[in-house]
């Protein structure tokens, strides 16, 4: 954990996890949902973006990184290419500009964020698929919230294990 | 300016980002068909986006499906032997039942070739291994490990042994992505088993199954089954889909239903599915080889079971025993009765007997059919010999084998029919005629000459009466003959007999036909034994009242020949009548 602001953004990450991780993120989702169903609760392309913008603290690449993370997302669905863009764009502009005001490195922190961006980024994607694409999906408070909390509690180990990527210069 | 775009770069960075998604969405939806081809660069990013998940994931499935098979294949094996007997049960016993099975499809096959019903079958399938899902529960689709390089097509169905799963939408070289049915966005048409309710499937958010827009049906119960319907062009008809699970109230439509279904395949624990390739009008060759198999297999095993059938139970044909004396001419040589193609020959045919009635275009319209003779005849006094028409008599005896039908009546009553018994028969005789019982007038009907001919033999004063003997209840000539209408006649000749003297001038009416002495009838020839002496005076024949056919001033009897020896009355058999009915036409 980073004890100074200084020390804050000087935390990096080497290259090849920047490509190594989302590619590894989205193949998991796919692997292991073929074999366990309820792993398509998880998000963990949405987690690797929560954890990229609040690290980098940089909105603009965030909202870039969410873009293309989402999209690649659509390409393995059905849906047009756009609907987890948008969400994953916004998600990771809002968790970037957080990034640099507030400290994200607690544990506390990050679940409370982590919960709220999950619940945002369905209700963003909610919106886009029932009002702007006008297909029928139903919002459950109940679901979103349980799958917003298995998200989070899942996020926070992933954030841990990633944290030890980082490469400190 | 720079200062603004510095200043608000990441809301700009934002909103552009923002903005060109929801263009990309809009040229997206824009498109007419969800279900339509993508555009060409949104294929292409999806290829891309493929093209990099998919390997690892190939590479992780094979080495799991290695190590799986390496347990199962050679460390797992408790149990292999007994499930390989099992199996083989179950395969010729499945083989039974297609066989049994064949002849009912090929019907239904032919009854659809009648109604121009065009019958698909699966014609070419290619096993494919799932190698991924989409990853969210928003999209439910698949990716298998086949493509076009494999020969697979946009919309080709996937399937499994228990059901439908998909059809292919993306398909690139060497992997396919497949649109299960549970998708919000698919649709299928299918019927229910039972009700033969036809229905749209669509998949939900939620993953469930549901043929939407059903009107309510109490008929519908949970656990029917539901089948494709082949109405989507995609998935060949009959094919299993699931089967009812519940029925719940579609709220945006009120009197409809929506009916919830389980899917027959297990659409969450995808490994392997068949992509069905080609779907022909013909089964394939390797379908009709089986087929053939079963057949084989199917029609050997019945004659087993037929053999073990004829040890166990006694044979019908026994090949050791002797050569049968009387052999049964209507059993053939497996000794099945032979049922008759046509009716037996009536012993006495009468206008009731096949080939009696004479074609329609051979009638005359007003036409009397049955001649009628009127005459006198001196009627010799009988001698009276007693018991001259003993069973034992040849003639009687004759015509007893001639009348087989009432086999010895007729004999037994020609021996009352000479004796003094039989006046209430005269009476009848005389009252139903309505002729001069004074007179001896007899009428009869031809018809029932050989039962005259029984009563006839004895004594020369039934001659007459046996000529013209008949039924006196009837005066149509065309009565059966009856045993106490014969014995009436007769008696009637016996009393006019005895009333008269012994010469007696009697008015004879022949109303009906008259046989032919040569005829065959074995009752002509019993009468012609009773008629024989008659020649010796011919009755008198006058003219009718003009029944008689014109240009026959003067009719005569045909006469009987000379009377048939009784060896050669046995020894001639009964033959068929002649096609008017044994009716002699008047010339």
């Amino acid at each position: 954990m980073a004890s100074t602001r200084r020390e804050a953004d000087d935390q990096s990450f080497p290259l090849l996890i920047y490509l190594l991780i989302p590619a590894l993120a989205l193949g998991l989702q796919s692997f292991v949902s073929l074999h366990f169903p309820f792993f398509a609760m998880l998000d963990l392309p949405l987690m690797v973006v929560i954890y990229f913008a609040m690290t980098r603290r940089s909105p603009a690449t965030s909202t870039i990184g969410g873009a293309l993370m989402g999209i690649a997302q659509d390409a393995l669905t059905r849906q047009p290419l756009g609907v987890f863009g948008i969400a994953k764009a916004v998600i990771g502009y809002v968790a970037g500009s957080l990034g640099v005001r507030i400290d994200t490195e607690s544990h506390g922190t990050r679940l409370l964020l982590t919960f709220l961006f999950v619940i945002l980024h369905n209700a963003i994607d909610w919106v886009l698929v029932r009002h702007l694409l006008a297909e029928p999906m139903i919002w459950n408070w109940v679901r979103e919230l349980l799958r917003a909390l298995i998200n989070t509690l899942v996020a926070v180990v992933i954030f841990a294990l990633l944290d030890r990527a980082k490469s400190r210069e | 300016m720079e200062s603004f775009f510095s200043r608000y770069k990441n809301a700009l960075v934002l909103i552009a980002v923002l903005v060109a998604q929801l263009l990309a969405l809009a040229v997206q939806v824009k498109r007419p068909a969800s279900d339509s081809a993508d555009q060409q660069g949104v294929t292409l990013i999806r290829y891309v986006v493929v093209s990099v998940v998919t390997p690892p994931e190939r590479w992780l499935h094979n080495l799991g499906r290695g190590i799986r098979g390496l347990w199962s294949g050679y460390l797992d094996l408790v149990h292999v032997r007994q499930e390989d007997a099992e199996l083989r049960t179950k395969i010729e016993r499945l083989q039974l039942e297609q066989a049994s099975l064949a002849e009912d499809a090929k019907q239904g096959q032919r009854l659809q070739q009648l109604l121009d019903f065009k019958q698909h079958y699966l014609y070419k399938t290619l096993p494919a291994q799932v190698i991924g899902t989409s990853g969210t529960d928003q999209s439910r689709t698949v990716f298998i490990d086949k493509g076009a390089k494999d020969g697979l097509a946009t919309d080709m169905p996937v399937v499994t042994a228990d059901g439908i799963v998909g059809k292919l939408k993306d398909v690139f070289d060497h992997k396919s992505q497949v649109l299960m049915i549970s998708d919000r966005t698919s649709g299928v048409g299918v019927t229910m088993e039972t009700t033969r309710t036809r229905g749209i499937l669509k998949g939900s958010p939620f993953g469930e199954l549901r043929v939407i827009n059903i009107s309510p049906d109490e008929r519908i119960k949970p656990g029917e089954r539901i089948v494709t319907s082949g109405g989507d062009q995609i998935f060949p008809r009959g094919m299993p889909v699931g089967t009812v699970d519940r029925i719940v109230p579609d709220p945006e439509r009120d009197p409809w239903v929506d009916v919830v279904i389980r899917p027959a395949a297990n659409l969450s624990r995808l490994e392997e599915v068949l992509v069905i390739t080609n779907v022909g009008e013909t089964a394939s060759e390797q379908e009709t080889k089986d087929l053939a198999e079963s057949e084989a297999e199917g029609a050997a095993e019945q004659k087993r079971a037929s053999d073990v059938l004829s040890e166990r139970l006694p044979g019908r044909v026994d090949a050791k025993a002797p050569a049968e004396t009387n052999p049964d001419t209507a059993a053939d040589n497996s000794g099945e009765n032979v049922r008759l193609m046509t009716p037996p020959r009536p012993v006495r045919p009468d206008q009731y007997s096949p080939d009696a009635t004479p074609q329609a275009e051979e009638m005359t319209p007003g036409e009397r059919r049955a001649p009628v003779l009127q005459g006198t005849e001196d009627i010799v006094a009988p001698a009276k010999k007693p018991a001259v028409a003993t069973p034992t008599s040849p003639t009687t005896g004759d015509a007893a084998k001639g009348d087989s039908s009432v086999p010895g009546t007729a004999a037994k009553k020609s021996v009352p029919t000479t004796g003094s018994t039989t006046v209430p028969a005269t009476k009848t005789a005389a009252s139903t005629t309505g002729t001069k019982p004074a007179t001896g007038t007899v009428a009869g009907s031809g018809i029932a000459v050989g039962t005259a001919a029984n009563v006839g033999k004895p004594a020369k004063t039934t001659n007459g009466n046996s000529l013209q003997s008949g039924s006196a209840a009837s005066s149509t000539g065309s009565t059966r003959p009856s045993p106490g209408s014969s014995s009436g006649t007769a008696s009637a000749s016996m009393s006019g007999s005895n009333a008269a003297g012994a010469q007696l001038k009697t008015k004879v009416i022949v109303d009906g036909p008259i046989r032919d002495a040569g005829s065959g009838d074995t009752r002509a020839g019993a009468s012609q034994a009773s008629v024989a002496p008659a020649k010796k005076k011919a009755p008198e024949i006058v003219p009718d009242d003009g029944s008689r056919p014109p240009g026959a001033e003067k009719p005569v009897v045909q006469k009987p020949k000379p009377a048939v020896q009784p060896s050669e009355q046995n020894s001639q058999p009964a033959q068929a009548p002649p096609p008017n009915g044994g009716r002699q036409q008047w010339r």
